[in-house]
């Protein structure tokens, strides 16, 4: 399926991408020309086919929940773009 | 230092005689490294902490019983989190981020005494197969066509660990492979390059790409290093839920090299239209050298092979556009400059547009796209279904007896830096047709370097072995490096 401008802008908001709206339609077309490769997907017969959803089949882990790591800030703000007061600064969220 | 040992067993056993220190070793490759500018391999020397692991590394030795990466120097894919060492996974958006852990696998080596260089270049994200998707700019492969000057790709994503390997500045690199980014570069170079079972090497910090698909994994100048340094990065790990309680056994000592009567497929539908001469020929080199040593091939038949390809681009996009959604610019990394007024929205969407490039920002929305509502059964599920096929064909074919399965690397040799600039992506995508099946089906495979083609420039042969069998592929492995006797070595340039 192609996609249009309009989805192109939707699909690039839902990913937090900015697109200067006069590059939209150049995504559009890279967008569709991708796609069309994957659509040869529909030629095969998958009916009754479970879609694999783990590489080699094992039980998941567990390990006893407890606090393992944590209460130290410094190490986790170390590489923030902007760290005050102990705490990640981003613009204002709530009015 | 001129006999400076190449390889790891060598540098293991001249290490543990007293013919060379760790100090010494690993100034002759900072040496090598700084003289190698060109190549653009190393992104971020870690001089000091080389020297400084040297030291401790010598120290060990000489109490003897050492462990046998100690002392050995090894370049780490930029994709690798290295406590207080630089690592940006080739991205801008990462940029200034130094990592306050040690992954899983490069703690191993450390822990095991080895001497870490630095990091190596890669394109961004591993997102690429020929290293110009790096914020760094391309790694360029030490190897020339005859007669020409033109700056060629070492493949990628792992460019910089196979351009570095290749070109002598240090005996081994670790590399990552998704869809091809370890044995694609390795072939490109004429290096050894293996990707592990799914789950043989933990993932724990290594930055994400497509999870279910990812592994870490050695590239050496031969089998027998790649089985070594195999060795020390395997096992299960708890960080990793996905890695594999499952013993690790002695893969070098499994090298025998003999290999009679063992079964070898050869997939038919891995013989593309188009397919250069030089690599059809070489495939069937392949399967005669391992006939002579014994082994029996047959004909098999992996029928959704050509669905991979689709497959892998809506299933690894799809992975990365959510592990890609970390980065935002709020805990590390770049953050891009606003304008009075902007709220968050604009602060994640100027971060990721500037931060991204154009083919990490192309995957991204691919990958936002084939997940999100109304799309979601007709692509991801689909492509989902359609990997469980792929499996299927390998568990068909090793079911009816075949132990591993030989097929080109790559559908050419390394091309030149810039050759695909104008062309469709898809193109890109085309250089990892006969390794991604692999990752699709969570197996081993092995690139080994075999002959070079007309142009001077080497060419490898893939082998697929069953899961966990990793021994056994390796001596097969090895079998046909000796049989294919690659000696060629790039003439340096640089």
């Amino acid at each position: 399926m192609a996609i249009d401008e309009a989805t192109a802008r939707r699909v690039a908001h839902l990913a937090r991408i900015a697109v200067d709206e006069a590059d939209l339609p150049a995504l559009a077309a890279e967008l569709s020309g991708i796609l069309s490769f994957v659509e040869e997907l529909e030629a095969v017969d998958v009916e009754g086919v479970e879609p694999m959803t783990a590489v080699s089949p094992m039980r998941l882990k567990r390990r006893p929940d407890a606090v393992t790591a944590g209460g130290d800030p410094a190490p986790v703000l170390a590489n923030a773009p902007d760290a005050r007061e102990g705490f990640f600064a981003v613009p204002k969220v709530v009015e | 230092m001129s006999d400076r040992p190449e390889t790891i067993a060598a540098a293991r056993a001249a290490l543990r005689a007293g013919d060379v220190t760790a100090a010494e070793l690993t100034a002759a490759c900072l040496d090598a490294i700084a003289a190698a500018a060109p190549l653009n391999a190393f992104v971020h020397v870690t001089a000091e902490i080389a020297r400084e692991r040297a030291q401790a590394a010598d120290a060990l030795l000489r109490q003897g019983d050492a462990p046998a990466m100690c002392g050995v120097p090894v370049g780490i894919k930029d994709l690798f989190c290295t406590e207080g060492a630089p690592g940006q996974a080739g991205s801008r958006i990462l940029e200034g981020f130094v990592p306050p852990y040690e992954s899983t696998v490069t703690g191993k080596l450390r822990d095991a005494g080895a001497v870490m260089l630095g990091k190596l270049n890669m394109d961004e994200f591993a997102m690429g197969s020929s290293n110009e998707t790096s914020v760094y700019g391309p790694a360029v492969s030490p190897w020339r066509a005859a007669g020409s000057t033109a700056p060629l790709t070492p493949g990628g994503s792992s460019g910089g660990s196979a351009a570095a390997v290749a070109a002598g500045l240090c005996p081994a690199a670790l590399g990552t492979d998704t869809g091809g980014s370890i044995r694609q570069p390795a072939a490109f170079t004429g290096i050894v390059g293996l990707k592990p079972t799914y789950g043989r090497v933990s993932r724990w910090g290594i930055v994400a790409f497509a999870s279910s698909l990812d592994q870490a994994g050695p590239m050496t100048r031969t089998v027998r290093d790649a089985a070594i340094l195999l060795g020390a990065i395997a096992g299960p790990d708890p960080k990793d839920s996905t890695s594999a309680d499952r013993p690790v056994p002695d893969f070098e000592a499994a090298l025998s090299g003999d290999i009679r009567g063992k079964v070898i497929g050869i997939p038919r539908e891995y013989r593309m239209d188009g397919m250069p001469d030089a690599i059809d020929a070489l495939w069937q080199r392949g399967a005669e050298m391992l006939r002579d040593a014994g082994a029996r091939t047959v004909d098999i038949s992996l029928p959704h092979t050509r669905y991979a390809l689709p497959a892998y681009y809506i299933i690894a996009p799809a992975e990365a556009s959510s592990n890609l959604a970390r980065y935002d610019g709020v805990r590390y990394g770049f953050r891009a400059p606003l304008a009075p007024g902007d709220g968050i929205t604009e602060m994640y969407e100027k971060t990721r547009a500037a931060g991204f490039g154009a083919e990490v920002r192309r995957r991204v929305m691919i990958g936002t796209y084939v997940l999100s509502a109304g799309f979601y059964d007709a692509y991801y599920r689909r492509a989902q279904r359609v990997r469980t096929l792929i499996k299927r064909d390998f568990e068909t074919a090793f079911a009816d007896g075949v132990d591993a399965i030989l097929t080109p690397s790559t559908p050419s040799s390394a091309f030149e830096i810039g050759a695909l600039d104008s062309a469709d992506p898809v193109e890109m995508y085309l250089n990892d047709i006969f390794t991604v099946t692999v990752n699709l089906a969570g197996l081993p495979g092995i690139s080994v370097p075999a002959g070079l083609d007309g142009r001077g420039l080497p060419l490898g042969l893939q082998l697929i072995g069953r899961p966990w069998e990793e021994a056994e592929l390796l001596d097969i492995g090895f079998a046909l490096e000796r049989a294919a006797c690659f000696v060629s070595r790039p003439q340096r340039w640089w």
